[in-house]
């Protein structure tokens, strides 16, 4: 594989740029696999990449509907963070955090990982008690959590409604300052690129209709281009897979429902952090182009549809300038939607099922993207070793019916509530 | 912006409606054995389809009636709008 350098950028410049190599294959499915990831999406790219490199098994293919990178994974509003209060997310974001930390030159190729800081506002006292609470939390697992008062919040984002007589004041915010963002699609581009050159074949366009399943045991896929053997399969396609489920018998703690996200016109830098809005759902940061990159509410009803409907962005967008009044003056660029796989906690699962060789990851909810390379080592452990490693054993498939639920956001079974 | 027509009420914008999840599931009946099994279906388990899924919304801002709504979940279209208590 051609390593990617300012030298090599300097070479293939004065060669017109050539002679650069594909980044990844299309290869042409073989008859048998070790492993199958279903999935082509940062989690499933992410999963291959690790069985390779950590566990050395590199007979894996790629079955992606698509193309790879088509799906959330460069449909997400790149955020990446750590600060949740529940042991289970914490360890296990954080340990994603050291990934992320260190992608770039791991991948060799830029991410563009930037740890500007998260900070969730608080509207009032009760809220500044439970960010306080969720801080400390997140302190004694190790993530760098640091509460600002008000005028500690004016000092980094002047720009926000200060004024006394607004329905929602800001009392103040849990900061995050490690927090940050990435550039998603290199984020996919990356690991597919060091999976393809370890062995991995990606294959797109290319449909799973149906598993091959005998005595309680996988032994293979159908798929648009075939039929394809393998000892073990992972399922990662987030939105799609109640769709698979059906095909395995299989009822999942999760729905699908769908998420909007929108960039402004680019302006000139103004925001250096993420910042979030603490009296509903709404987050904001300004991308490198100088986009205003916004997200908030699901559209609330099952969807399948990939897009979204204007009332639920209209709503999201209220909420945005009664947080930042100057997004009022600003021109939509762009607006698009995704299909979440919301569990019924609000938390992921990583686990195996009661099928032989067959492994699921799902339940993403919105933060699939952060999640990418700890979901992708977590998941390649699990199918490795045929058992979860410890940072993924809280994510378990049979939590709903023994009650041990991580109920991060107090949501109960309606996460599509918001 | 969905249009639901409110059997009560008529066709209405989707702001007036809030959404109440799969009219499919079922409570374990009042009085029973029910395992634990039935108790995690009836909480958490859903088939939650692409295509033809039969749903339960409020008519909040306006009869506040429950209503059952037949919609595509891939295309949006509604087929049937029923009374809560009614059968497909």
């Amino acid at each position: 594989m051609q390593k990617y350098s300012v030298f090599s950028l300097i070479k293939n410049a004065f060669k017109g740029h050539k002679d650069w190599q594909l980044a990844w294959k299309d290869p042409t499915p073989k008859a048998e696999y070790d492993v199958i990831i279903i999935g082509g999406g940062g989690h499933g790219l992410a999963t291959a990449y690790y069985l390779a490199k950590e566990h050395s098994i590199t007979k894996v293919a790629i079955i992606e509907k698509g193309w790879i990178g088509g799906g959330n994974v460069g449909r997400n509003t790149t955020i990446i963070r750590s600060n949740y209060m529940h042991d289970e997310n914490g360890l296990f974001s954080e340990f994603g955090m050291n990934l992320w930390r260190n992608m770039s030159q791991d991948l060799n190729f830029n991410v563009m990982f930037s740890p500007r800081g998260i900070i969730n506002l608080a509207h009032s006292d009760a809220q500044m008690n439970t960010y306080s609470r969720r801080g400390n939390s997140m302190r004694l697992n190790g993530i760098d959590a640091v509460l600002l008062n008000r005028e500690e919040v004016r000092k980094i984002i002047p720009m926000a409604d200060f004024s006394e007589n607004v329905r929602f004041p800001i009392f103040g915010g849990l900061m995050q300052p490690s927090a940050g963002t990435a550039r998603h699609d290199a984020v996919a581009w990356g690991y597919a690129r060091q999976a393809d050159s370890m062995g991995v074949d990606i294959i797109q366009n290319c449909e799973v209709t149906g598993f091959d399943i005998s005595k309680g045991k996988i032994l293979g896929i159908r798929t648009s281009k075939g039929n394809i053997k393998a000892k073990k399969i992972g399922l990662c396609v987030a939105g799609s897979t109640n769709i698979l489920a059906e095909k395995l018998n299989m009822k999942l703690p999760i729905e699908t429902h769908l998420l909007q996200a929108c960039v402004s016109e680019p302006i000139k830098p103004i925001l250096d952090n993420v910042v979030t809005f603490g009296a509903g759902h709404f987050y904001c940061s300004q991308s490198d182009k100088g986009e205003m990159v916004m997200g908030g509410d699901l559209d609330g009803y099952n969807s399948y549809a990939q897009r979204g409907n204007l009332p639920t962005l209209q709503h999201v967008l209220t909420e945005g300038i009664a947080m930042f009044p100057f997004l009022s003056k600003l021109k939509m660029l762009r607006t698009w939607g995704g299909i979440m796989d919301m569990s019924m906690d609000g938390s992921p699962i990583i686990d195996k099922t009661h099928i032989k060789g067959l492994y699921l990851n799902c339940g993403w909810c919105y933060g699939g993207f952060k999640a990418t390379p700890a979901s992708g080592w977590t998941f390649a452990h699990t199918i490795a070793q045929d058992r979860p490693h410890e940072l993924n054993e809280g994510y378990s498939l049979n939590r709903f019916s023994t009650g041990h639920l991580i109920d991060e956001k107090g949501l109960g079974t309606k996460t599509w509530i918001s | 912006m969905l249009h639901i027509k409110c059997p009560h009420c008529g066709l209405r914008s989707q702001n007036e409606f809030s959404y109440g999840g799969d009219a499919t599931v079922k409570r374990p009946e009042l009085n029973k054995e029910v395992s634990d099994q039935d108790w995690d279906n009836f909480v958490y388990l859903r088939k939650s389809p692409r295509g033809k899924h039969l749903e339960l919304w409020q008519h909040i801002s306006g009869c506040r009636q429950w209503i059952k709504v037949e919609r595509d979940t891939l295309t949006h279209e509604i087929f049937k709008t029923l009374k809560a208590n009614e059968k497909v």
